[in-house]
């Protein structure tokens, strides 16, 4: 991390870009869960019998008596965690993106966001890295069903370490908030003491040529793109935009001031999704060219996460062409 | 169990009769003004309603958010004016608030609305999509047992919508979990909007289904006081797993051109049918909040 400095407290102390540390988000969903049923006798936890997928197993074990089983019903488990919530209980309800979001929609809407429930929905195994499960299990329109919805926070950590510290701040806050992470093993770098500063964003690397603001793994990816562009003495901006609602206008516009054009980059569809909110910040307040990395209005397919990132244009090589095609429509 | 709990506030069942009654003109008054709202099922549950909520269930109107309340649960949405008639009738909120149902800037929803965001005492959480009741009542129910507290939760269903899956989910979760302290109400009219329900989507044998679910299953005449509340009180000592009351009801109870007959199921009367109607139900000794033909 030698071709920039300014903003490392938000970065793990002595990075290693070639060989980072990797952990699975999802077991900093679980691990958070454990701390909050030590600390907080109101949090409460919903099984929909993928315990072991999403990592709900470490607080079911730790607290039997505060998980519920209610079997393989996704949309049964929105009202009981609204039924919960109407008790004074946290209830953190859990699936794989597609089945917390897309599943039990209507749910959601009316039982969890009209109501203004406090009610936690974490999504595991979203995006194209559950690779070989194929499209039906790889969430790309759960950011946009959720980001839709008043009331409703949405919140991407980058990766284990953000997770944690995004669980716990949800847990904090009252309200409905969708929490969205991960299956695989990804680099565990963002700073696990720097604070979860819910609704701003987090700007990793400063340069002046373009700003790339990007969500979950492609926080990582986008780091691993500025690293290449510096080689060519193409300096960029790289926010982290963990939080998607409420999105941080501010670090959007200031972003486009400072350096002129914008790349958004996330694992999900661009509709909708990051680059949606984005450009809505960006057409109301500041008008800027941006290139949007992310799914293109596709379903994705089986195969690994790496090819799929490849053949799907999310690779660091697509943030790179992006970046240039962005500073070239600078006025 | 809660002594400074105001109910019942009537005993004799001829005085929740003509609550029930009143009710029953407050839903077609408030409809003759909205001019949009269903009149079936509201009419078919004043019984019931009247039943809970002068006498049956823990509750402070002043308070009606007290923690020792017993939490009730309106999953179909649209019976609204049923509720809120009651509520209004019990001192949740001025009569006079009725004239509001379906009025911009109200609390008077055309399904009820979140607390949070629109403030109507007495309600819970929104209900108007379909299906939802159940699992909330399901999760409130496995809340308070796992704090040990003694309130009771009941949820309030219709026939029709247990054509929606989220109910029989909800169902096995409220069994699994062995929710005794959990009652569902089923109105059981045999209507909904498009036909009559086994034309639409079969539902007998109902009672089996339900003890295959595994709920305590109760069958009464929804329009009969004594036996609304005597179940009520069983249902409440039934132990080890939740309880199902199918009550039996009539659509449109109380005006003739109404009942049995799901074509009211979503429609308010016009002038002409509101007149008629409120001359089939006899005014009360509690009085109406509004005189609508203003005595023509």
């Amino acid at each position: 991390m030698n071709f920039i400095h300014k903003f490392e407290n938000y970065l793990v102390e002595n990075l290693d870009m070639k060989n980072p540390e990797l952990k699975e988000s999802r077991r900093g969903f679980g691990e958070a869960l454990v701390e909050l049923g030590k600390t907080n006798p109101n949090v409460v936890v919903l099984g929909g019998d993928v315990s072991g997928s999403v990592r709900t197993d470490l607080f079911r074990d730790a607290f039997p008596d505060r998980f519920f089983s209610v079997g393989i019903s996704e949309q049964d488990m929105m009202g009981v965690a609204a039924g919960l919530a109407v008790v004074g209980k946290i209830p953190f309800a859990s699936a794989y993106g597609e089945f917390a979001t897309g599943r039990p929609f209507d749910q959601i809407r009316q039982s969890i966001a009209y109501s203004v429930m406090n009610v936690k929905i974490c999504a595991s195994h979203c995006g194209f890295t559950v690779g070989p499960d194929g499209a039906t299990h790889q969430s790309l329109e759960d950011v946009a069903l959720m980001r839709v919805l008043p009331h409703m926070n949405v919140i991407t950590p980058a990766d284990y370490n953000q997770t944690y510290r995004a669980v716990i701040k949800a847990s904090e806050i009252d309200g409905p908030f969708y929490i969205r992470f991960y299956r695989d093993n990804s680099p565990n770098f963002t700073n696990p003491n720097a604070p979860f500063e819910f609704g701003k964003a987090d700007t990793l690397l400063e340069g002046s040529d373009c700003a790339i603001i990007a969500s979950g793994l492609m926080v990582w990816e986008s780091l691993l793109a500025a690293e290449l562009l510096a080689e060519e003495k193409i300096m960029v901006r790289v926010v982290n935009m963990h939080t998607i609602k409420p999105i941080d206008s501010n670090a959007i516009v200031s972003a486009a001031k400072n350096t002129g054009c914008i790349v958004t980059a996330e694992d999900h569809q661009i509709k909708g999704g990051l680059g949606g909110a984005v450009a809505e910040v960006l057409a109301q307040e500041y008008p800027a060219p941006v290139e949007f990395i992310g799914a293109k209005d596709t379903f994705g397919e089986s195969g690994k996460g790496s090819e799929l990132f490849e053949k799907y244009g999310l690779s660091k090589r697509h943030i790179v062409e992006a970046v240039k095609k962005a500073i070239k429509r600078k006025k | 169990m809660f002594p400074n709990l105001k109910n019942p506030v009537f005993t004799d069942t001829n005085e929740l009769d003509e609550m029930a009654r009143q009710i029953r003109r407050d839903i077609m008054n408030m409809l003759l003004i909205s001019k949009s709202g269903h009149s079936g099922g509201p009419l078919g549950l004043a019984d019931i309603f009247a039943a809970l909520y002068f006498n049956r269930l823990n509750l402070i109107p002043e308070d009606p958010y007290n923690e020792q309340r017993d939490y009730f649960f309106l999953s179909i949405g649209h019976v609204a004016p049923v509720w809120y008639a009651t509520l209004a009738r019990r001192g949740y909120f001025p009569l006079d608030e009725l004239k509001t149902l379906r009025k911009v800037n109200g609390r008077l929803q055309g399904h009820p609305a979140p607390l949070k965001t629109h403030g109507l005492p007495g309600v819970e959480i929104a209900s108007g999509a379909l299906g939802q009741g159940l699992s909330i009542a399901a999760g409130a129910a496995i809340g308070l047992k796992l704090s040990g507290k003694p309130n009771r939760v009941f949820c309030m269903a219709g026939d029709g919508e247990l054509d929606e899956g989220q109910m029989w989910e909800a169902a096995m979760t409220a069994a699994h979990h062995n929710a005794d302290n959990l009652t569902v109400i089923v109105d059981r009219n045999h209507c909904q909007i498009d036909n009559r329900t086994e034309n639409v989507m079969k539902l007998e044998p109902l009672a089996d289904k339900w003890k295959a679910f595994g709920f305590e299953v109760f069958e009464i005449d929804g329009h009969n006081m004594k036996e609304i509340m005597e179940t009520i009180d069983k249902t409440g000592k039934v132990k080890g797993k939740p309880s199902v009351i199918i009550a039996y009801t009539k659509m449109g109870k109380g005006v003739s051109f109404m009942e049995d007959n799901y074509k009211w199921h979503g429609v308010p009367p016009n002038d002409d049918q509101g007149k008629i109607a409120l001359g089939e139900l006899n005014p009360t000794k509690f009085g109406d909040f509004v005189d609508y033909y203003g005595g023509k």
